[in-house]
C-alpha cells in the first residue's frame, strides 16, 4: 500500500544520503506535507536547490527538481519564476548556503519580493564537508575549523531577512513537526517572497562536538530554547538571551514581482514608456 | 523596424537586435562596460515584445537567471565584459553540464582584472575556451561588423537551442561600439531554431538520453511541461540523476564534448579571402579582421601574394582552412590578435613546422593598424623568398 504522501517521492532514489539522526528528513517531510495540506498543484511546482547536505532533498521529490550551484538555488529559481510565473518555485537552502556564500542572493529576492518560497534547512554547520563552522554557528560552539571555539557573531536569518525588506518571514525546527508544517504552508500560500528558518540537527559533525551527542538531545535543545512568537514579544531582554522565536514572525502583503512586471508588460504593450 | 531599409547601428544594438529576432525572452544581466548597451537596450525592447529584463545583483546571479529561465522554456541571454565574464565561469559550467541552452555575449576589453575599461583587447579568447573548469567544449562565435553583430547573435541562439548548449557571442570593444551602415535580413531570410521538445509520455522521457550517435541531443522539456525532471551539475545517468558509476560518468562527460565536436561542420565556417594562390596567409578574428581584410588587399595592390581566414566559429577550433592553407606549402601564417598570443596556440598546432606562424601582438587597448599587418606579411614574403 502506498503511503499518504509517497506520490511526492521518488522511492526509487531512496535511500538518502543523510546520516542518521539528521533532521534534514524531517523537514523535508513536512515540505511534501506543506504541499500536500495546501493544494498546491504538484506538476507545475519546481523545487530547486544549492549545495550542501539539505540541497540533494529535491533529488527525491517527485517535481520538475533543479539541483545547482553553491549559493545559487536563489537566482536560479528567479529566473524560472520570471519565465514562468505560474509556477510554484520552492527553494531548499543550508544555511551555509544561504547566508554565506549565497548572501547576497537571498536578501535580494527579499527585496525584490519575487514569489519564491524560500526553506532553510539550518543545521548551523557545513555538514557535507564535514563541519566547518558556517555563519550560523552559535558564537562559542566547536568546529572544525573552530577548534578553540566559534569566535565569530552569527547571524540571525530571520532578522536579515525582515531588514532586506522580507515581507513573510517564519521560523520552525524539526522538534515542531506540526509547526514546522504549518509555518511552511502559511509561506507556500504567502503571494511574495516567502522565507523559513527551519532548525534542522546535525548529530554527526555539530551535536557530538557541541555536548549534545545523540538526536534527542538536540531535538530537546529546539523544545528548550524555541519560544512561540506570541510569548517571544512578551519577554524581557534577559528572558531572550539564549532562546529564539517561532512562529510567523513578519507577514505582511506586498505585491508580488512578478505580477509588478505583468502590469509593465501590459502597459508597454499599449504603447506606454518602454 | 523597417525591413530591407539601410540603417545605422552600433554593434551592442544590433547584437540586441538579433537577440529578439531568434526569440530572445528573458535577459539577465549585470552593469559592465563596453557592454552595458546590450543590457540597456534589452531592458526597453523586450517588454515590448513580451519578454522580461531583469538586473541582477550581479554577474553569478545573471547567469544563474537565465539558465533557470531556459529551463523554464524562454531563450535567455545575458552580457558581459571580461571581469564580469570570469565571475560568469561557474554557472557557464553548469549550464554546459546541464546542457541548458542560453547565449552570453562577452564584449572584450583589456585585462587582466579591471585592466582598461572600455578599451579594446581580444584576451578572452582562452577564458572562453577554458574558464570553466573540467573537461568540456565551447561553442564561442568572434563577429567582425555589426552585421554579424547581428546574423551570429541569430545563429549562436540557433546552435544553443539545437545542442542544447551555452553559446558565447566572443565580440570585442572595436564591434561592440562600432557604429556600421547596414541592412538586417528580413524575417523571411531568418533561420530560427527551437529546442526540440519530448514527445514521450512523462516516466518515458530521458532528459539526458545517450543515442550512441554524439550529433543527436536529447529533447529539453520545460519545468512545469509535467515531466518532473530532475537536473544537477553532479555528473548524472541518462535520468538526469546524479551519478558516481565511473563508465556512466566517463560516457556522460565525453558525450557532452562530442556533441559539439561532431557538429563542427555545421557551425559557422570562416570567411577566406584570396586564399587560392596565397603564399602568406593572415589568420584574424572578430574586430582585428577589418584591419587583416584591409592589409591583405593592400597586400594584393602591390602584388604580394597575401590571403585572409578568417574564423567565424573560434571554439571549437576548426582545422580544416589552415590544412588546406599547410596544403600549399605557405612561407607564413600570421596571426594578429590584440593580446600577447591565445589564438596562435592551435594555428601552430595545426601548421607544425610547415611555416613559420608569426604573430603581430598589441596591448593597451589601440587597435591593430592595417599597416602593421602589411609590414608582417612584406616581411615573410622577403624572408620567405631568402631561404
Amino acid at each position: 500500500m502506498a503511503l499518504p504522501l509517497e506520490k511526492y517521492l521518488r522511492v526509487g532514489k531512496l535511500p538518502h544520503i543523510w546520516c542518521p539522526g539528521c533532521g534534514h528528513g524531517i523537514v523535508t517531510q513536512a515540505i511534501i506535507r506543506a504541499i500536500d495540506e495546501s493544494g498546491i498543484d504538484a506538476e507545475k511546482t519546481v523545487v530547486v536547490s544549492g549545495i550542501g547536505c539539505s540541497s540533494r532533498a529535491p533529488g527525491y521529490m517527485n517535481f520538475d527538481t533543479l539541483h545547482t550551484t553553491h549559493g545559487r538555488a536563489i537566482p536560479f529559481a528567479t529566473g524560472i519564476k520570471m519565465a514562468n510565473p505560474e509556477l510554484d518555485v520552492v527553494v531548499i537552502t543550508g544555511d551555509g548556503d544561504a547566508a554565506a556564500i549565497g548572501g547576497n542572493h537571498l536578501i535580494h529576492a527579499a527585496r525584490r519580493n519575487i514569489g519564491l518560497t524560500v526553506i532553510c534547512f539550518n543545521n548551523n554547520i557545513y555538514g557535507m564537508t564535514s563541519g566547518q563552522y558556517s555563519p550560523l554557528t552559535p558564537t562559542g560552539s566547536y568546529a572544525s575549523t573552530a577548534p578553540y571555539g566559534m569566535i565569530e557573531r552569527p547571524f540571525d536569518l530571520c532578522e536579515l531577512v525582515k531588514g532586506a525588506g522580507g515581507s513573510f518571514v517564519a521560523r520552525s525546527t524539526a522538534y515542531h513537526t506540526r509547526h514546522l508544517t504549518n509555518v511552511i504552508k502559511d509561506a507556500l500560500k504567502y503571494d511574495g517572497f516567502s522565507f523559513v528558518d527551519a532548525l534542522s540537527q546535525c548529530p554527526t559533525y555539530f551535536g557530538r562536538r557541541n555536548k549534545l551527542r545523540t538526536p534527542l538531545d538536540m531535538l530537546n535543545w529546539m523544545k528548550d530554547h524555541a519560544v512561540p512568537g506570541a510569548s517571544w514579544d512578551k519577554m524581557t531582554p534577559e528572558e531572550k538571551e539564549g532562546k529564539f522565536p517561532i512562529g510567523v514572525l513578519v507577514n505582511k502583503p506586498s505585491k508580488e514581482l512578478t505580477k509588478v512586471y505583468d502590469e509593465l508588460l501590459a502597459k508597454t504593450a499599449e504603447g506606454g514608456r518602454g | 523596424m523597417k525591413e530591407g531599409k539601410p540603417r545605422l547601428l552600433l554593434g551592442n544594438e544590433a547584437c540586441v537586435e538579433g537577440a529578439i529576432a531568434a526569440g530572445l525572452k528573458f535577459f539577465a544581466g549585470y552593469p559592465i562596460t563596453p557592454s552595458t548597451e546590450i543590457a540597456e537596450l534589452c531592458a526597453s525592447y523586450l517588454p515590448r515584445v513580451g519578454g522580461k529584463f531583469m538586473q541582477m545583483e550581479d554577474e553569478i546571479a545573471s547567469m544563474a537567471a537565465i539558465c533557470g529561465a531556459s529551463l523554464a522554456g524562454r531563450k535567455s541571454m545575458t552580457a558581459t565584459s571580461g571581469p564580469g565574464f570570469s565571475l560568469k565561469q561557474e554557472n557557464i559550467g553548469f549550464a554546459v553540464e546541464a546542457e541548458i541552452p542560453c547565449v552570453v555575449v562577452d564584449v572584450q576589453r583589456v585585462g587582466p582584472s579591471t585592466g582598461m575599461p572600455t578599451s579594446a583587447a581580444q584576451g578572452d579568447v582562452m577564458q572562453a575556451r577554458w574558464g570553466t573548469h573540467g573537461d568540456h567544449e565551447i561553442v564561442a562565435l568572434a563577429p567582425s561588423s555589426v552585421l554579424e553583430a547581428y546574423t551570429l547573435t541569430v545563429a549562436a541562439f540557433n546552435i544553443a537551442e539545437e545542442l542544447r548548449t551555452p553559446v558565447i557571442l566572443l565580440m570585442d570593444e572595436m564591434v561592440g561600439h562600432l557604429r556600421e551602415k547596414v541592412v538586417l535580413p528580413s524575417k523571411s531570410e531568418l533561420l530560427v531554431k527551437d529546442r526540440a521538445k519530448p514527445d514521450l509520455p512523462p516516466g518515458q522521457y530521458k532528459p539526458y538520453a545517450d543515442y550512441g550517435d554524439p550529433a543527436k541531443v536529447a529533447p529539453l522539456a520545460a519545468f512545469g511541461d509535467g515531466y518532473k525532471y530532475h537536473v544537477t551539475g553532479l555528473t548524472h545517468g541518462e535520468d538526469g540523476f546524479p551519478t558516481n558509476n565511473p563508465e556512466l560518468g566517463a560516457r556522460q562527460i565525453k558525450r557532452i564534448n562530442d556533441k559539439i565536436t561532431s557538429r563542427k561542420k555545421d557551425l559557422p565556417q570562416a570567411e577566406e579571402l584570396f586564399t587560392d594562390d596565397a603564399e602568406v596567409f593572415v589568420f584574424s578574428y572578430g574586430g582585428t579582421a577589418r584591419s587583416a581584410k584591409k592589409a591583405v588587399r593592400d597586400a594584393r595592390a602591390k602584388g604580394l601574394k597575401a590571403g585572409l581566414i578568417r574564423p567565424v566559429t573560434i571554439w571549437p577550433f576548426i582545422e580544416e582552412p589552415l590544412l588546406k592553407a599547410k596544403a600549399k606549402k605557405p612561407k607564413a601564417v600570421i596571426v594578429p590578435e590584440m593580446n600577447l598570443g591565445q589564438i596562435i596556440l592551435p594555428v601552430k598546432r595545426v601548421m607544425g613546422d610547415a611555416c613559420p606562424v608569426v604573430g603581430v601582438n598589441k596591448l593597451g587597448g589601440r587597435y591593430i593598424e592595417p599597416d602593421e599587418i602589411l609590414d608582417a606579411i612584406k616581411e615573410a614574403i622577403q624572408s620567405g623568398s631568402a631561404s
